[in-house]
């Protein structure tokens, strides 16, 4: 039933930056790019093949989810007078904590077949494998997103369905999934990685959660853009920090896996 | 180490033990200044009254805090470059005492407050943002110790020196925009001003003197560990 990776599939990125070194390094380039771009579709359709085999991180994180909803209508008496106040953060916290157990999940298979090992013996740009692992995480946090928020809406009774609250949901997890995507290769690697990752991501996405939430409540109240763009900003903000750093440094965080 | 060792020893940096005692002696006046200024110089606050003096150990805890940090993001900055364990031992050392003044800044503060405002804890801007560097900061000690492979938790701590220290402008707005500004303080007599320099001034002392300290500390332990490496070499 389990077949192997096609191994045309894996090795196809990863030609063209080593016949462009024995041939003589012409430097960043449209082969380069293109070259790039396919090392980046190879990774990340290894991570979209397993999790399509064993159903692994998606399951996990779908179930706990809907249970931290659950959890908090009970938590919370959600009358229509409070809903408004206290539902954007029940929104988040479900997304936060699911969305991390599915970041730690990520690199359990990575450690346990030493997947990654192989990774980095293979020639080419090691950025790729972090963009690839970015673009995955996105795909399974959006994933999870897709069906708690339908759920949240119904639970909640709140209209969460807008352009503008997913607008800011898809904001919010560019962000979580840059940090997340780092700290959840840093955790793997560490005793205790279930709680190390939450200890070390949590009070990183402290702006991120404000910024978030903010927005969110705003926009489900229906208040105007200009009240929420402040938020909408900082969003940005973070993103765009979280990308360029967590891009810069992932090098150092994989340089010895295993 | 006065035993004649065979055994070539890993060059260690030393720092004269005399200048640092100085360098302590130095801070422990400034600080006996500092109290002296802060208990009998400085004039007692018209509203706050006597707890208001809190502020001259309070304030001075913040920046040595924020001192220690942006250490921390230097150091880590460094050994990721340079890959040299004594940037590392910097790092480390500055983040542990970062983590202690940031433990005493949250105490004081929650005192003051309990004496000003009637309560140790307020979700105030600039105690959230206290508050959130100190958990990242304890975050990164906790990360220090997850593993015991040092050189890969050095390398994953220098990363989130940096990944924490870039966080700080973004709590600072993300905090502030959350809770609204807070009045600050229409400028401060002379005396006031000139206690809380002096004050500063002792701190930063202090601190100098703790972080230099704690760096000797780690490079002989370093030493010890490498002493041990050798002499079970040879007992193989």
């Amino acid at each position: 039933m389990r077949q192997p990776i096609r191994q045309a599939t894996l090795n196809k990125g990863f030609e063209a930056p080593a016949e462009a070194n024995s041939a003589g390094w012409t430097g960043y380039g449209w082969d380069w790019l293109r070259a790039y771009g396919r090392q980046i579709g190879a990774l990340f359709w290894k991570d979209l093949l397993i999790e399509l085999r064993t159903k692994d991180v998606l399951a996990s994180m779908l179930v706990f989810g809907l249970l931290t909803l659950t959890v908090f209508t009970f938590a919370f008496d959600l009358r229509a007078e409070s809903v408004l106040l206290v539902s954007p953060g029940v929104l988040w916290v479900a997304i936060l904590f699911a969305g991390t157990l599915g970041l730690g999940r990520s690199y359990s298979h990575e450690r346990e077949s030493g997947s990654l090992e192989g990774l980095l013996l293979c020639p080419g740009d090691r950025s790729a494998i972090f963009v690839a692992k970015l673009l995955t995480n996105l795909v399974f946090l959006g994933l999870l997103e897709i069906v708690l928020l339908p759920v949240f809406s119904a639970f909640f009774d709140v209209s969460a369905l807008k352009p503008g609250v997913i607008g800011i949901i898809l904001l919010g997890t560019v962000g979580f999934a840059a940090v997340g995507s780092i700290f959840g290769a840093m955790a793997v690697n560490t005793r205790a990685r279930e709680v190390m990752l939450p200890v070390l991501l949590l009070p990183i996405l402290i702006p991120l959660i404000i910024g978030a939430v903010k927005a969110t409540g705003l926009l489900m109240d229906g208040q105007p853009w200009s009240e929420v763009w402040t938020w909408v900003n900082l969003l940005i903000a973070f993103d765009v920090v979280y990308l360029v750093v967590s891009f810069i440094l992932y090098e150092f965080v994989i340089e010895d896996w295993g | 180490m006065s035993v004649a060792s065979p055994v070539a020893l890993p060059p260690v940096r030393r720092i004269r033990v005399r200048r640092l005692d100085m360098l302590g002696a130095a801070a422990l006046a400034l600080l006996a200044v500092a109290f002296c200024m802060a208990m009998f110089y400085a004039p007692t606050e018209l509203i706050q009254g006597e707890p208001q003096r809190i502020f001259y150990a309070h304030l001075p805890m913040v920046v040595v805090s924020y001192i220690s940090f942006a250490i921390v993001f230097v150091a880590s900055t460094l050994y990721l470059w340079k890959r040299d364990i004594k940037y590392d031992i910097v790092a480390r050392s500055a983040a542990e005492i970062g983590v202690l003044f940031t433990t005493l800044v949250i105490v004081s503060g929650g005192l003051w407050g309990q004496a000003t405002w009637g309560t140790f804890w307020q979700w105030e801007p600039r105690l959230t943002f206290t508050f959130i560097l100190w958990l990242i900061y304890v975050s990164y000690l906790m990360l220090r110790n997850a593993s015991d492979d040092q050189d890969r938790m050095a390398r994953y701590a220098a990363v989130l020196g940096i990944i924490g220290f870039a966080d700080v402008p973004l709590i600072f707005a993300s905090v502030y925009l959350w809770r609204g500004i807070h009045p600050e303080p229409a400028g401060m007599p002379q005396a006031m001003a000139v206690t809380l320099i002096v004050a500063i001034a002792a701190f930063v002392l202090l601190f100098a003197y703790l972080l230099i300290h704690r760096i000797r500390l780690d490079h002989a332990r370093e030493q010890l560990y490498e002493l041990r490496s050798i002499m079970e070499e040879r007992e193989a």
